[in-house]
C-alpha cells in the first residue's frame, strides 16, 4: 500500500500509461541530457572565453618587450608603463601575509581539534570563524583602513597590507589545517600516548608532520586567492602610481590587482591592453602557485 | 582525548595557552570589524539622519542643499540587488544543470575534468573578472545582441553576468554536495519503479537535495551582494533607482571603491559615510550567511 503509494507521487502518470508513452519519453530523456551537458559547458566556455580574451589582448603587448614590462615602472604613456613595482609588492605583500596568518592559523586549528573542550566558548569561536570566512572582502579593507592604517598609524603601508591580507586568509588557513589535522588518524596519537608522550609532544612530532602537507595545500590555496585581490588594497589606500620598492614595512607598496583595476579603468586602448598583458602575468603567477599545491598534494599526501 | 596524560608541565601549558590565544584571535576580528564600522557609523549618523540614510532616493556625496551631501541608500541597494537578482539569473540555472550533470550523470574522468576546471573558473580575481566583462562582455555579447544604442558601457547585466560566473562554482560545488548525499537506495527504489534517469534526477534527487541548493543559493547571493571589483569596473558608479539592466548603476560595494578612490579624507562625513555603507553590507551578508549555514546544518542531518 505505501510502496505503490509512493511510487504514485514518484511518477504518477508515467506508471499508468508508460508503455504508450515511451517514444516521447526516451525523446524528453535525451532533450534533458542534452540540456544538462549544454549548461554544464557554458561554463567551461565562458572560462576559455575569458582565458582567451585576456591572452588576445594583452599577449602582443607583453611580448613586444616582456624585459621592459617587467621591469618599467609605471608611466602615463601607456607603451612605456610596466609592472615592477606591482610585481614586486604583491611578492612582498605575499610573504608577509603568509609570515602573519600561517603560524596563527595553524595555531588555531591545532587547538580547535586537538585541544579545546567542547563546550560554549569553542562553540562561539567555530561559529565565529565560519561567519568571518563568509565577510566580504572590501569589509576587511575597512577594517584594515580603520584599525592598521588610521588607529595604529601605519598609513596606506606594506604592513597595514600585508595584516589586512593576513586577516581576510585567517578563516580560510583555519579550516584547511583543520581538515588535514582530522584526517590523521587516532591510532597514530594512541600509539603515541602509549609510549609515554604527552599531548604537546603527540601533536608536534606526530600529528603536525602528518598533516603538513594538506595544511601547506590550503594554505597555498587561500594565498592565492589573498594575492588576486583587490578591494582591501583598495580601501586602505595602497598607492598605484608609486616609482620605488619599499625599503620599510612602513613604505607605501602597491599590488598586482590594483594596477590592473588601474589601468582597466581608464579610457585609452592602450592601457586596456596594458591591463590584460599584466592580467596575463597574474594569471600565470596564480597558476604556478596552484601547481606547487597540487604538486604538495600529490606528493606528500599519507594515503592511510 | 582523555586517555593523553593531563601535563603538569608548564611549558605544556604555556603551548595551549597561546594555541588558545591563537584560537581566540578570530573573536577580536570580528570585534575589530564591527567596532571599525560601527564608530564611525555612528558618527556618520550624528551628522546626517539614519531615518534619510534609509529612505533617501538619492545618493550624491558632496552635492544637495546641506554641506555634507545627499546620503539616501536606497539607489545603492537597488543596484546591489539587482546585481544579486542578476547574477542568481545567470548562476543558479547554469550551477544546477552543472550540479545535476557530475552528481548523476557524468562519468568518473568527465568529473575529473569538470571538477579543476570549475575550481579555475572559481579562482579567477574579481578584477580581471571585472575586465573580461566590460572588454568582451558588454561590446562582445551584450551590444551586438541588444543593440549599440540600448546598452551603455557600464551597465548592469554586464555585471550580472560577471558575478553570475563567480557564484556558478560556488552553487554547482554545494548543491553537487547536497545531491551526492542522497542515500543511493532511493534511486535505486526510482529505477526499480521503472524510472529513468531523467525522473530520478527530476523528482528523486533533486527535490531531495532541495534544502542543499537553497543553502547554496542564498550564500551565492551573499557573495554576490560582496563582490565589488567586478561590478565597480563593469556596471559602473551612477547610483540610481532603476530597474533597466542596460544602463549603469552603483552597487554599495562600488560605492565604497568609489569613495575611497577619491581620496576621502578622514573625519569627514563623506569618509564616514563609508562605514556606514560597510555596515549595511556587513548586516546582509551576515544575515544570509547565517541563514545558509543553518540550512546546511539541517540537511546534514537528514541524511547522515
Amino acid at each position: 500500500m505505501t510502496a505503490s503509494a509512493s511510487a504514485e507521487a514518484l511518477a504518477p502518470s508515467r506508471l499508468r500509461r508508460g508503455a504508450t508513452r515511451s517514444g516521447a519519453r526516451i525523446f524528453v530523456d535525451a532533450a534533458f541530457s542534452v540540456l544538462l551537458f549544454v549548461g554544464t559547458i557554458v561554463g567551461v566556455v565562458a572560462l576559455a572565453t575569458l582565458l582567451w580574451t585576456i591572452v588576445d589582448d594583452g599577449w602582443a603587448r607583453l611580448m613586444a618587450d616582456p624585459a621592459a614590462f617587467l621591469s618599467n615602472y609605471v608611466s602615463r604613456l601607456p607603451a612605456r608603463a610596466g609592472i615592477k613595482a606591482a610585481l614586486i609588492g604583491s611578492a612582498y605583500l605575499m610573504v608577509l601575509t603568509t609570515l602573519f596568518c600561517f603560524p596563527v592559523g595553524v595555531g588555531a586549528a591545532i587547538y580547535l581539534e586537538e585541544f579545546a573542550p567542547r563546550n560554549r566558548v569553542t562553540n562561539f569561536v567555530e561559529t565565529n570563524i565560519s561567519n568571518l570566512a563568509g565577510v566580504p572582502s572590501v569589509v576587511y579593507g575597512l577594517l584594515g583602513l580603520g584599525i592598521f592604517a588610521r588607529f595604529l598609524r601605519m598609513g596606506p603601508s606594506l604592513l597595514a597590507g600585508a595584516l589586512t591580507l593576513a586577516v581576510m586568509s585567517l578563516p580560510v588557513i583555519i579550516v584547511a589545517a583543520r581538515e588535514a589535522i582530522r584526517a590523521v588518524p587516532e591510532s597514530i596519537r594512541l600509539g603515541a600516548y602509549a609510549l609515554g608522550a604527552t599531548k604537546w609532544q603527540t601533536v608536534r612530532r606526530q600529528v603536525l608532520p602528518a598533516a603538513l602537507p594538506g595544511t601547506l595545500t590550503g594554505t597555498i590555496l587561500a594565498l592565492s586567492r589573498a594575492i588576486g585581490e583587490t578591494a582591501p588594497l583598495l580601501v586602505i589606500g595602497l598607492p598605484i602610481v608609486i616609482f620605488s620598492l619599499p625599503n620599510d614595512l612602513r613604505d607605501p607598496v602597491s599590488a598586482l590587482p590594483l594596477l590592473i583595476f588601474d589601468w582597466t579603468s581608464r579610457p585609452q586602448p592602450a592601457f586596456a591592453e596594458a591591463a590584460a598583458a599584466a592580467s596575463i602575468v597574474l594569471l600565470a603567477l596564480l597558476l604556478a602557485m596552484n601547481a606547487v599545491a597540487i604538486y604538495l598534494r600529490n606528493r606528500y599526501t599519507i594515503r592511510w | 582525548m582523555s586517555i593523553a596524560k593531563r601535563s603538569s608541565r608548564t611549558g605544556e601549558r604555556v603551548v595551549v595557552g597561546a594555541l588558545f590565544a591563537c584560537a581566540v584571535l578570530s573573536i577580536a576580528v570580528t570585534v575589530g570589524i564591527v567596532a571599525v564600522l560601527v564608530v564611525d557609523a555612528v558618527a556618520f549618523f550624528r551628522e546626517s539622519s539614519l531615518f534619510d540614510f534609509l529612505t533617501g532616493t538619492v545618493w550624491a556625496p558632496g552635492q544637495g542643499s546641506g554641506e555634507g551631501g545627499l546620503y539616501g541608500v536606497l539607489p545603492l541597494i537597488n543596484g546591489t540587488l539587482m546585481i544579486g537578482v542578476g547574477a542568481i539569473v545567470v548562476g543558479l540555472p547554469l550551477g544546477v544543470l552543472t550540479a545535476i550533470y557530475l552528481s548523476e550523470y557524468a562519468s568518473a574522468r568527465i568529473r575529473g575534468l569538470l571538477k579543476p576546471t570549475l575550481e579555475i573558473l572559481a579562482g579567477i580575481p574579481t578584477v580581471i573578472v571585472g575586465y573580461f566583462a566590460l572588454q568582451f562582455v558588454t561590446p562582445s555579447l551584450l551590444r551586438p545582441i541588444f543593440g549599440e544604442d540600448q546598452v551603455f558601457v557600464f551597465n548592469a547585466a554586464a555585471g550580472s553576468i560577471a558575478v553570475g560566473l563567480m557564484i556558478l562554482p560556488i552553487i554547482a560545488s554545494i548543491s553537487e554536495d547536497a545531491m551526492r548525499s542522497v542515500p543511493a537506495s532511493l534511486r535505486e527504489a526510482a529505477f526499480g519503479l521503472g524510472s529513468t534517469k531523467r525522473q530520478v534526477s527530476l523528482r528523486v534527487v533533486v527535490p531531495a537535495a532541495l534544502s542543499g541548493i537553497a543553502a547554496s543559493v542564498i550564500l551565492a547571493f551573499s557573495r554576490a551582494v560582496g563582490e565589488t571589483m567586478a561590478v565597480t569596473i563593469a556596471a559602473g558608479n551612477s547610483p540610481k533607482m532603476t530597474l533597466n539592466y542596460f544602463t549603469s548603476i552603483q552597487t554599495l560595494t562600488a560605492s565604497i571603491a568609489q569613495t575611497v578612490s577619491g581620496e576621502a579624507s578622514a573625519g569627514t562625513v563623506r569618509y564616514n559615510a563609508l562605514f556606514a555603507l560597510g555596515l549595511t553590507l556587513f548586516a546582509i551578508t551576515l544575515v544570509m550567511n547565517l541563514i545558509s549555514a543553518r540550512i546546511v546544518r539541517r540537511f546534514r542531518q537528514v541524511y547522515s
